[in-house]
């Protein structure tokens, strides 16, 4: 069980940052080198200000037309989000860890707020898989993997939450918890969950594309 | 119904050619856009089509891209024909592109543009809207929608001055003048079905003092190959018209009261056109944007006796409005021109599309039930508004806002804003006949 554990925050964990973090810079490349021949249109109309205020708007809580539509999930989507940054990266148990492995160590957050963010974590986690089988435009464009990887992303969660509360068998739970995550962190890039990075491209461009343009603002 | 268009041909598909066109359009964008799209459905309750239809799931923008552009490339080319003919109704029938989705989607996913290369697809084996046909094989060999021959049209042009001669001294239209400030370029079914266009276009161009021509040819800036899918003849239209412009060292290209002329001259056409930069090569201005112009600037007077009392509301043309960025213009002008105006809901770029747009109202009386079942929404806006007179620039709108006034019994007067102008204008003295 020790073997495990050992190789899933030894090499694992290296594997795991080195395939999340190239895995996205080599989409971002490949990328880019494709939109220099086939996406003019990208760099022809470039707008600092109407490329950032069209990712701006959509990063506060309700701060696009559409999200004051459905204004619950808007802010069910936006604390999933927040949770879902600020937990694994300011946790106290993650930080150590990560002097471990890496060397390197943020500032870490009392374990009370992680334990309370976590269980609000996992109720948006609920709701949007609701919300996904309730609504039929929703529920009709869901595929096995948008239900795999929200999941997915609801897993190391649960398991960090089991293993701090030393609830169920801890060595277990411990090694579960590490293994969902390193599997999050692979799939990423190769992913609808890509978006962590592609989001303020393709955000950045129908803000040049409406506002750079048009002056219409999309959001 | 698609199966009845006898000009849908039976042949085998020809993969090579799909996989070409799939090929050359699978840029960053694309290949981003198919990826990340989180299923989320936000973008649904931006359709207008999906809330006409009742909130139908297989019409939100996400289910018509996936099942279209993002099957055929799921499937690398390899479709068959009753897939094609498949998307054929969700293509054609079931967006106009106008873009509405795009604003509400938290990725701004373009999916009118996906659209559009899913349309150049099944053009590509044939599979388009039989009154699209018609209309490319007129563009292909008069160089306009309609088949206009250039004798018929230069006749009515000088039919339309002397028609109002006895309402404005000296009134003309000329013709190919080089080195005019505007070019004016018109829909086709000005010369043909509204001649009067032309003369009450003559009439404000006249009284403002306006330096101005008609191109002889090159005068249709509507441009429905970009509708059918046909890249290739949609760049030769606009490279047509800038042509002409650059060769009558005409200053800027003007755009008639007609929406999609006014994306594909100045937004789209560059592109077709094979424009690396994306620009025009001449500036392209709109009729809201001049008209509003000369009313501020004092070149056209309206008598203040004969504003509008009843109430009146605007219908944003999408490719005017949110595809144009020209919404205000048409708000400001019809301060001078009514008492009582009522704004839609929502309006101005958010406004949903009228219903006829994307190439709806050309495609003929085959998609005309489906327009009025489209248009529902459209009608419930200008319900809500309780007015009496709607005001629009564009010629795909005034089409389908006519006809959605019969259908729902809407009890309203459509209007182009040169009409209303030409109405309460004051001639100045030295332009009455004596
Ligand atoms: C995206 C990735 C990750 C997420 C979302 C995540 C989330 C969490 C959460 C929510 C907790 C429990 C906090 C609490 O309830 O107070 C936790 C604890 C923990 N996590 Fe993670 N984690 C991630 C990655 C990792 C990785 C990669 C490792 C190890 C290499 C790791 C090691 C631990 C450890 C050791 C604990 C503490 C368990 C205990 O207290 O006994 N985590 N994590
Ligand atoms: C660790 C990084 C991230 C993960 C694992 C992640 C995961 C997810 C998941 C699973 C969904 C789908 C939610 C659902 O099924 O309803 C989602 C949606 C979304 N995410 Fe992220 N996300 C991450 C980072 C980001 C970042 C950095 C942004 C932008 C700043 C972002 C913006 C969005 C947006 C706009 C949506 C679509 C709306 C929705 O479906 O809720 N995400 N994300
Ligand atoms: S472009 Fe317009 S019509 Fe087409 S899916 Fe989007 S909102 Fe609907
Ligand atoms: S709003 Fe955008 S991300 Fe969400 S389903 Fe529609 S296209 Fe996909």
């Amino acid at each position: 069980m020790y073997k495990f554990y050992e190789i899933l925050t030894g090499p694992g964990l290296w594997i795991a940052f080195i395939v999340f973090i190239g895995g996205l810079i080599l989409r971002l490349t490949y990328l880019f080198a494709l939109s220099r021949e086939k996406d003019k249109v990208f760099y022809n109309h470039m707008s600092l200000s109407w490329g950032l205020r069209s990712i701006g708007h959509w990063l506060i809580p309700l701060g696009s037309a559409s999200m004051r539509n459905q204004p619950v999930f808007g802010l069910v989507f936006y604390v999933f989000h927040i949770c879902l940054l600020g937990v694994p990266i300011f946790l106290c148990a993650h930080n150590v860890l990560w002097d471990e492995a890496f060397g390197i160590s943020l500032w870490s957050m009392p374990d009370k707020w992680a334990d309370v963010l976590t269980v609000v974590f996992m109720g948006t986690v609920v709701f949007l898989f609701i919300r996904r089988l309730a609504r039929p435009e929703v529920r009709i464009l869901t595929s096995f993997w948008d239900y795999f990887l929200l999941v997915l992303t609801l897993l190391p969660f649960l398991t960090g939450f089991l293993a701090y509360h030393q609830w169920g068998p801890y060595e277990i739970v411990l090694i579960l918890h590490i293994f969902s995550a390193e599997i999050l962190l692979i799939v990423i890039p190769f992913s609808k969950l890509g978006h962590v990075i592609l989001f303020f491209f393709t955000r950045a461009f129908i803000g040049f594309e409406m506002g750079g343009r048009r002056k219409a603002r999309a959001w | 119904m698609p199966e009845n268009s006898n000009h849908i041909s039976e042949q085998p598909v020809n993969v090579e050619k799909i996989k070409q066109i799939l090929d050359v359009n699978n840029g960053a964008r694309v290949r981003t856009w198919l990826n990340i799209c989180a299923s989320c459905g936000l973008c649904a309750e931006s359709c207008f089509f999906y809330l006409a239809k009742d909130k139908d799931p297989k019409v939100s923008p996400a289910y018509k891209f996936k099942t279209t552009l993002g099957e055929m490339y799921k499937k690398k080319g390899n479709v068959d024909r009753e897939f094609l003919k498949k998307c054929y109704d969700i293509l054609w029938g079931e967006c106009t592109t106008c873009k509405r989705c795009s604003m509400y989607c938290p990725f701004g996913i373009d999916i009118a543009t996906m659209i559009s290369t899913a349309r150049t697809v099944c053009w590509s084996q044939g599979v388009f809207p039989e009154g699209l046909a018609r209309t490319l094989t007129n563009y292909r060999e008069t160089g306009n929608q309609m088949g206009t021959s250039k004798e018929d049209f230069i006749e009515t042009c000088e039919w339309m001055a002397e028609e109002f001669e006895d309402e404005i001294k000296g009134i003309t239209i000329p013709i190919d003048r080089p080195g005019a400030k505007y070019m004016y370029t018109v829909n086709p079914r000005e010369p043909v079905y509204y001649p009067q266009d032309l003369g009450m276009a003559a009439q404000i161009f006249t009284v403002a003092g306006e330096d101005w021509t008609m191109p002889s040819s090159g005068w249709d800036c509507t441009n429905l190959p970009m509708f059918a899918g046909d890249r290739a003849l949609a760049g030769e239209v606009v490279r047509r018209m800038y042509d002409k412009a650059l060769e009558l060292g005409a200053e800027k290209i003007l755009i008639t009261e007609c929406g999609h002329a006014y994306r594909s001259a100045a937004f789209e056409g560059p592109y077709l056109a094979g424009y690396p930069d994306g620009k025009p090569p001449i500036e392209i201005v709109h009729s809201v944007q001049l008209l509003y112009q000369y009313l501020r600037d004092g070149r056209i007077s309206i008598d203040p006796d004969k504003r509008i009392e009843e109430p009146v509301t605007y219908q944003d043309p999408c490719n005017v409005s949110r595809n144009g960025g020209l919404w205000e213009e048409g708000r400001k002008i019809i301060e001078y021109l009514a008492k009582d105006f009522r704004d839609m809901s929502p309006n101005r770029e958010h406004n949903h599309c009228c219903g006829g747009g994307g190439g709806f109202i050309p495609m003929g009386s085959e998609f005309k039930s489906r327009r009025m079942v489209s248009g529902k929404i459209k009608a419930e806006q200008i319900k809500a508004t309780g007015a009496k007179i709607v005001i629009t620039p564009c010629h795909n709108c005034f089409d389908q806002i006519t006809d959605l006034n019969e259908e729902y019994d809407l009890g309203v007067k459509v209007s182009s804003l040169k009409e209303i102008i030409c109405e309460q204008m004051i001639i100045p003295d030295h332009l009455k006949p004596e």
